[in-house]
């Protein structure tokens, strides 16, 4: 019966997830095709003949209502077909494919570094809360929060490529033929997609536990004599095991604003660079799809975000 | 009379100190409010005018940032600037917090079909990343100022919305509200005399951290090249188009970001310590 609640409420999270996507590609469609704008006059030019502009807004199926383009887009998306883009006239999902395996790649070495890490400063700190450490971790953790990640990715330029000439402040993936040039390439967007990343990270670590070690089986336990590290890792933590996942989960989503900025400054070969580029020159296949993988894969981390919460708490498994 | 009256005003009277760090951080965005305000009347030179044949020339005591790029002063590109970094997210600001606040006001008064809808819509508008919904917009649109503070006005409207709501809902069931229910007073009169006043500290806390986001999202777009397009220039783009003189450190891409800091910063510190003013404003109702 539990069981059954509780699979109902999960099952329940994903549909509204499936519902939130589905929203979000009318949201991007509309904003992206329902405009004064006409793609084909664009495309050909002023000079024009009124014929070709109305022959390729016929090929283009531009001539058909909103509704029926948008579930023409929507089918093709589920078949993998993109279209082609406006600029070069290459399916999009080539050029998608061509990219997207960096900035996984990206994204995965971020995640590697940046969880142990945060997890570490985090505990450590909500650990000694009060104490020199603990004021100067939320100074910094504050600090970078509250300024543009550009400018983090800056500092670290300055620090580390330029003060320090430990790495290169460009990348380039082809050029990799070995684990030293492999790092160096890697190191400096990952490093600063760390910095913003980690910063997020502790502090929501952080006030997960310290909620956690406000709670009364805490006091509890103290008063019964135990330490503070057993405190923390017997008591604190197991209960904060699910607001942690679902900090980590959200903090995680704000790799897809910082890898935007960070492929942009690195030259990185990603798809947040291909996108910002398609933006540029209006290339608008391409923003599409772009923005459908950025926006699923945000839904996907809050959703799982929110799956740790519930399969965590008790409480609202048993709502 | 006089000795039983006079302890009520005393702790009223009595001001809080305000901590360092919040003095600070007033301090800083006072002063950026005035640069907008004032910034182009104060520069030396003006934003656009070559004065320096040299380029990314260190701080002198005649360029006091140094020059930029093409040898412009960047002491007056970045009080320029400030009209379109500050102006423009305040702009967008006043949009997203005021909308939000009519709009949470309202369901939270209203209830029923319309707090469900409201919510539902600007559920679906917070299940995209801000910077997304912008560069989509962006990409559709171009990018003009109207365009950036109205695309960051709505981004940032579901997250007042949802403090506004809360607070107001929590405020609704409140029994000087339903005795002035009771009283007979008009739905108006409850808005204004018994819920806002009772609202107005966390709400000008969010404004403060929505604008610091605000902030971070436009100066991202402007270093992107897709926000304030050139000839003007905000410091995000200062910082974009300066970035050539990053591996000589010159002051012409390390101050603009060093503005922005000291904004976004500054308000943190401010908002942090408006602690005692959100508890004296719930005091009082």
């Amino acid at each position: 019966m539990k069981d059954f609640a509780l699979a109902r409420l999960v099952a329940m999270r994903l549909g509204l997830g499936l519902v939130s996507l589905l929203l979000v590609s009318l949201a991007v469609f509309a904003i992206t095709s329902l405009l004064p704008g006409d793609v084909a006059q664009e495309l050909l030019g002023q000079a024009a003949t009124p014929e070709a502009v109305a022959g390729l807004r016929a090929s283009l199926g531009l001539d058909q209502p909103g509704w029926l383009r948008y579930l023409h887009w929507l089918g093709a998306l589920f078949t993998g077909d993109a279209g082609k883009s406006l600029v070069n006239g290459q399916p999009v999902v080539a050029l998608i494919g061509s990219r997207l395996p960096n900035s996984l790649m990206l994204a995965a070495a971020t995640a590697l570094v940046s969880v142990p890490l945060a997890l570490c400063i985090g505990i450590t700190a909500a650990m000694w809360r009060g104490s020199f450490y603990d004021r100067l971790v939320s100074t910094l953790t504050v600090s970078v929060v509250s300024v543009p990640e550009f400018l983090v990715a800056t500092a670290a330029v300055l620090v580390f490529a330029v003060h320090l000439r430990w790495l290169s402040a460009l990348s380039s993936v082809s050029s990799i033929d070995g684990i030293v040039s492999f790092l160096r390439v890697f190191a400096m967007p990952v490093l600063s997609l760390c910095c913003v990343i980690v910063a997020q990270m502790v502090r929501m670590t952080r006030a997960a536990l310290i909620d956690q070690l406000r709670a009364p089986y805490v006091e509890m336990a103290i008063l019964k004599g135990a330490g503070p590290v057993r405190v923390i890792w017997s008591h604190a933590l197991p209960n904060a095991l699910g607001p942690i996942a679902n900090a980590i989960a959200l903090s995680l989503s704000y790799l897809l604003g910082g890898v935007i900025i960070v492929e942009t400054i690195f030259n990185y070969p990603g798809i947040a660079k291909l996108m910002v580029d398609g933006v540029s020159t209006r290339d608008m296949p391409l923003v599409q799809a772009c923005a459908m993988i950025f926006c699923a894969a945000y839904l996907f981390l809050v959703l799982a975000a929110d799956l740790c919460a519930i399969l965590s708490n008790p409480r609202l498994r048993h709502r | 009379m006089s000795e039983a009256a006079q302890p009520a005003p005393a702790p009223r009277r009595k001001r809080r100190r305000w901590p360092l760090a919040g003095l600070l951080g007033g301090v800083l965005v006072l002063f950026w409010l005035m640069m907008a305000l004032f910034g182009p009347m104060v520069a030396p030179h003006e934003a656009g005018r070559i004065v320096d044949m040299d380029v990314f020339t260190p701080m002198t005591a005649k360029f006091p940032l140094g020059t930029d790029y093409l040898g412009r002063d960047m002491l007056s590109r970045i009080l320029h600037g400030a009209r379109y970094t500050v102006g423009v997210a305040l702009l967008a600001t006043l949009m997203a917090s005021g909308s939000g606040l009519i709009l949470g006001m309202s369901a939270a008064v209203w209830g029923g079909w319309l707090d469900m809808l409201v919510s539902r819509c600007l559920d679906t508008l917070s299940a995209m990343p801000s910077k997304m919904f912008a560069l989509v917009v962006v990409a559709a649109f171009g990018s003009s100022v109207p365009v950036l503070v109205l695309s960051a006005g709505i981004i940032y409207t579901p997250g007042a919305y949802r403090i506004a709501r809360s607070l107001a809902v929590g405020i609704n069931a409140m029994d000087y509200v339903r005795i002035a229910r009771a009283r007979g007073e008009s739905t108006a009169f409850i808005v204004r005399e018994e819920i806002l006043p009772n609202m107005t500290g966390p709400v000008l806390a969010d404004f403060g951290l929505r604008f610091v986001f605000i902030v971070l999202l436009l100066s991202g777009l402007s270093f992107l090249g897709l926000g304030i397009q050139p000839p003007e220039a905000d410091w995000g783009s200062l910082v974009r188009e300066n970035i050539g003189g990053l591996a000589e450190g010159a002051p012409a891409v390390l101050m603009p970001a060093l503005a922005i800091a000291s904004l976004t910063i500054g308000v943190n510190m401010l908002i942090d310590n408006l602690g005692g003013f959100r508890r004296r404003a719930g005091g009082e109702g």
